[in-house]
C-alpha cells in the first residue's frame, strides 16, 4: 500500500503547488520575476527524484528503507514552499520588501550565478585553508600535549588562556596584522578549528586505557608506534568530536569575518545585498551558504564513517 | 627455547597520596625453570600482580632485580608476552590485525605473514579474522589476546588473571587451551590467579603469597601428571593445603582491622 501512497502524496503536493504557481495571479504589489523559476524547480526536483527512485526500484537494490521512503518528506517541503508562495507573491500577506517572491529568490541563483560562484570559490578557499591549518596544528599540538609532560606544562596554560577567546573577537587585530583580508580570515578560521581540536585530541589521548599502551609495549612497539598506532586511533572518536565542533564554529567565524572585513565571499555577498535592500538575493545567498556548509559537514561525516567503522558496535550512533 | 626467570630479593614500595609508604612486595626470591607453568596465588594486596608487572617490565623494582636468562629486566619487550584480565584487544582493529600487531610493530610483518594464520588456528579463531572484538564473546576475545601475546614467540607468557572474567564453562575450556598451547609452544608461563582450583589444575609450581607484609608464603611443587583429574585425592589434598595457608592469611588481616 505504502508503495503507492508515498509517490502519490508527492504528486498531489506537486500538483497543488504548480496550480498555485501558475493559476493564481500574482499580487500587483510584487515585482515580477523573469520566469516562474519556483514552478520549474519543484517540477525538476520531483522528476529527478522519481527517476532516481525508479532506477533503484528497477535494479531491486537492497536498502534499509522502503522504496519512495523520502517522497512524503519531499511532499512536505513542497507543501511548505507552496504556502510560502501563497502568502508572499500571491496574496502579499507579508511585507513585500523583506519577503520577495520565491520566483525572484530562485531566479537570483540563475541570473546572478557568476558573482555567487566567485563568492563561493572565495569563501570555500578560505574555509578549507583555515580548517586544514587549524586541524593540522590542533592535532599535532594535541598529540604532543597528550603524550609529553614538558609540552603539556608549557602549552596547556596557553591553550586555556587563548582558546576560549571567541575567534571572531580576533578579527580587528588580525585584519591589521595580515597583509590581506583573505589571509586574516583564513587564520581566524584556523584558530576556531584549532581550539576544540587541540583540547579534544589531548583529552582523548589522556583517556586512552593504559592497558593498550602496556600491551603494545610488551609487543615490542616503539614510542613513536605507540603514539600513532595506539594513542591516535584510540583517541580518534574524541578527535572527530573536536574537529566537528571546530568546523561548526568556523562557519560562524567565516561569515562574521567576511561581513566585517572582506570584499568578496558569501558573507560579504549577503551583507552587501542586505544593504542594497535586495532581499531576494539575501535569501538566495543563504540557500547557497546552507548548501556549501551541508556539503562540508557531509564530507566530514563520510570520512568519520570510513575511519570509525569499528565504533559502530561499540557506540550507538 | 629458553626462558628461565629469576627474582632476586625484589622489593617494591609505593608512596600513597597521603604520604604513607606501602610495601607492595617485600623481598621476593623465586626461580622459575624454563618451560614451567607457575601460578601466583593469594588474596588481594599480596603483591602477585606487582610481581608480574615487574617481570613484564611495566613497573620497576625498588630494590633487587628480575632476570630472564640472566638478562636483567629493565623495560617491557617482546620476549615477555602479556595478557590481561580484560582482553585489552584494540577495538579499532579486527581480530587479524590485533593478532598481527606485534609483527607490524616490529616491522617484520612482511616476512612472517604466515605466522598470523598459524596462531589464529592455534587459538581456534579461524573464520573470525575480519570480526571486530566487540562482535565476539569474552572467551574468543581472550583467545585472540593470547594469540596476540604469543605471536612474537616470547620466552615467557605472563597472564594476569586472564580467565577471571569468563564464565565457569568457558573458563575450564580455556584452561585446557592454555595447557595445549604450552605443550605446543613449550614456553614458560606465569599466571596470576585467585582461583585455587585453577592453580592446582594448571601449575607445575604454585607460589602462595600472603599480604602484610606482601611476600611468598610457600612454593608448592605439583607432581601430578597431565591431564589432571579434579577429583584425584592428591588434587583435593593440595587444594585444601593452599586454602589453609590462604585462610591463615585472611585471619591475620581480620585482626588488623579489629585493632
Amino acid at each position: 500500500m505504502k508503495k503507492y501512497i508515498y509517490p502519490l502524496l508527492l504528486l498531489i503536493s506537486l500538483a497543488a503547488a504548480e496550480a498555485v504557481e501558475f493559476l493564481v495571479p500574482n499580487s500587483p504589489l510584487h515585482q515580477n520575476a523573469k520566469h516562474p523559476y519556483f514552478g520549474w524547480i519543484i517540477l525538476a526536483v520531483t522528476v529527478i527524484y522519481f527517476l532516481y527512485s525508479g532506477i533503484q526500484v528497477l535494479q531491486k537494490k537492497k536498502s534499509e528503507n522502503p522504496p519512495f521512503y523520502r517522497a512524503p518528506f519531499l511532499a512536505g517541503i513542497i507543501l511548505f514552499f507552496n504556502v510560502l508562495n501563497l502568502i508572499t507573491v500571491k496574496l502579499a500577506l507579508l511585507p513585500v520588501l523583506y519577503f520577495p517572491s520565491l520566483d525572484r529568490v530562485f531566479g537570483t541563483l540563475f541570473e546572478d550565478y557568476s558573482l555567487i560562484l566567485k563568492c563561493v570559490g572565495y569563501s570555500s578557499g578560505i574555509l578549507l585553508t583555515g580548517i586544514f591549518g587549524g586541524l593540522l596544528v590542533g592535532f599535532f599540538m594535541g598529540v604532543g600535549v597528550g603524550f609529553n609532560k614538558t609540552l603539556s606544562y608549557w602549552i596547556n596554560p596557553i591553550i586555556r588562556i587563548l582558546g576560549p577567546i571567541p575567534s571572531t573577537a580576533w578579527i580587528p587585530i588580525f585584519l591589521l596584522l595580515f597583509p590581506t583580508a583573505r589571509a586574516a580570515s583564513a587564520f581566524i578560521i584556523g584558530i576556531s578549528v584549532w581550539f576544540p581540536t587541540v583540547v579534544l585530541t589531548s583529552s582523548g589521548i589522556s583517556n586512552v586505557k593504559n592497558s593498550y599502551f602496556e600491551v603494545s609495549s610488551t609487543l615490542g612497539a616503539s614510542q613513536f608506534y605507540r603514539i600513532f598506532k595506539v594513542g591516535v586511533p584510540a583517541a580518534l572518536p574524541s578527535i572527530f568530536l573536536g574537529l566537528f565542533n571546530g568546523i561548526c564554529s568556523s562557519f560562524v567565524t567565516l561569515m562574521t569575518a567576511e561581513m566585517i572585513g572582506a570584499k568578496y565571499g558569501m558573507g560579504w555577498y549577503v551583507n552587501w545585498q542586505k544593504e542594497m535592500m535586495c532581499y531576494s538575493n539575501v535569501y538566495a545567498g543563504l540557500i547557497v551558504i546552507a548548501v556549501l556548509f551541508y556539503i562540508v559537514i557531509t564530507l566530514l561525516f563520510k570520512l568519520r564513517d570510513k575511519l570509525l567503522l569499528w565504533q559502530k558496535g561499540v557506540i550507538k550512533w | 627455547m629458553v626462558g628461565e626467570i629469576r627474582f632476586e630479593n625484589v622489593k617494591k614500595t609505593f608512596i600513597r597520596p597521603d604520604g604513607e609508604t606501602v610495601n607492595a612486595l617485600n623481598g621476593v626470591d623465586l626461580t622459575i625453570k624454563q618451560g614451567d607453568f607457575v601460578c601466583l596465588i593469594g588474596p588481594s594486596g599480596c603483591g602477585k600482580s606487582t610481581m608480574l608487572r615487574i617481570l613484564a617490565g611495566l613497573d620497576q623494582a625498588t630494590e633487587g632485580a628480575v632476570y630472564i636468562d640472566d638478562k636483567k629486566v629493565t623495560k617491557p619487550d617482546y620476549d615477555r608476552g602479556l595478557a590481561f584480565q580484560d582482553h585489552s584487544l584494540f577495538p579499532w582493529l579486527n581480530i587479524y590485525d590485533n593478532i598481527a600487531f606485534g609483527l607490524k610493530a616490529r616491522h617484520i610483518f612482511k616476512e612472517k605473514k604466515e605466522t598470523v594464520n598459524e596462531f589464529i588456528e592455534l587459538v581456534g579463531l579461524k573464520g573470525f579474522e575480519k570480526s571486530f572484538p566487540h562482535q565476539l564473546s569474552g572467551g574468543m576475545c581472550q583467545r585472540a589476546s593470547l594469540a596476540r601475546a604469543l605471536i612474537g614467540h616470547p620466552k615467557a607468557l605472563l597472564l594476569d588473571e586472564p580467565l577471571g572474567a569468563l564464565d565457569a564453562f568457558t573458563r575450564m575450556n580455556m584452561q585446557d587451551e592454555l595447557l595445549r598451547i604450552r605443550k605446543e609452544q613449550n614456553m614458560t608461563m606465569v599466571m596470576v590467579t585467585h582461583d585455587v582450583d585453577e592453580a592446582v589444575y594448571l601449575s607445575d609450581k604454585i607460589v602462595v603469597m600472603t599480604p602484610r607484609p606482601a611476600k611468598i608464603e610457600k612454593v608448592i611443587d605439583v607432581k601430578l601428571s597431565q591431564p589432571r583429574d579434579r577429583n584425584n585425592p592428591e588434587f583435593i589434598r593440595l587444594r585444601s593445603e593452599i586454602l589453609k595457608i590462604l585462610d591463615f592469611a585472611g585471619k591475620e588481616k581480620e585482626i588488623e582491622y579489629s585493632i
